[in-house]
């Protein structure tokens, strides 16, 4: 691998390993969001 | 444009203008050339990922002292987003090391104790999903916390403290070392881009551990009836 590769590996698998973090927190996010609103209406079909 | 898809789109434009200040604008190093570009992004990534691990310490420290869930959420916010910064810092590292020095990795004192300190975060985030009660788990997530972050300055000092394989400081690091003014430069905005970037992330995941929070609040109330 040349030393420009190797810059160029750094750079994009760095990038990527924050993208997939980001990526992760954002689906967790989505999920959860999703079964508080799924809760609340059971909530207020309930009272 | 919401304000987090505003703040994101800053971050994404602040990490870009970063690469290509390291790329484009810093001046080619005498010894290494090309492949010290890679320190723009190592180090930098390194520095903040020290602070997300400072920030998480002394939310740690006002979780045992005040017993607030927002401590607890700061806590396992900056951690996640630190550990991520270390991942980072681990793969890079090696990828400048396998050409500059011939090898991957050895366990010299400032690997070694990196290399630690990921597993210490590891440990804390295992650590949360092994206990069941939400007060016990933030107490001693809270405890694990601030003994995990010990490491955080022999990371720091371990490159002062004892000359190894890895290089000694170029910033803060006594007579001798510095930097070239522009190569300086670069090297504070891709602090300053990566700080942003931490940030961001740390409101993301905290975001997340408040609506945690709630969803327990509805579950319970569900329960209840």
């Amino acid at each position: 691998m040349s030393s420009l590769d190797s810059v160029f590996a750094a750079y994009v698998l760095g990038w990527a390993v924050f993208f997939v973090f980001y990526l992760t927190v954002a689906r967790r996010t989505a999920t959860l969001d999703k079964e508080v609103e799924r809760l609340k209406n059971t909530l207020n079909r309930g009272k | 444009m919401g304000k987090r898809a505003l703040a994101g789109a800053v971050v994404v434009f602040l990490m870009g203008a970063a690469a290509y200040a390291s790329f484009y604008i810093a001046p080619e190093e005498k010894t290494m050339h090309v492949l010290q570009r890679i320190f723009y992004f190592h180090a930098a990534t390194a520095w903040a990922g020290m602070t997300a691990l400072f920030i998480g310490f002394v939310a740690n420290l006002l979780y045992v002292w005040r017993r607030e869930g927002k401590w607890d959420a700061l806590g396992v916010a900056c951690a996640e987003v630190g550990l991520a910064c270390f991942t980072v810092v681990l793969i890079t590292g090696p990828i400048w090391a396998k050409p500059a020095w011939g090898i991957y990795w050895t366990w010299d004192a400032r690997l070694t104790s990196t290399f630690i300190l990921w597993l210490l975060y590891v440990s804390y985030l295992l650590l949360r999903t092994l206990i069941e009660e939400p007060d016990r788990r933030a107490l001693l997530s809270a405890l694990f916390g601030i003994f995990a972050f010990i490491d955080v300055p022999i990371v720091f000092g371990a490159i002062r403290w004892w000359r190894t394989q890895h290089p000694a400081p170029v910033i803060m690091g006594g007579p001798g070392s510095g930097l070239d003014p522009t190569m300086s430069k670069v090297f504070f905005f891709s602090v300053f881009a990566l700080h942003c970037l931490v940030v961001f992330l740390i409101n993301e995941r905290y975001r997340l551990e408040k609506l945690r929070a709630k969803f327990e609040i509805v579950r319970r109330e569900a329960e209840a009836i």
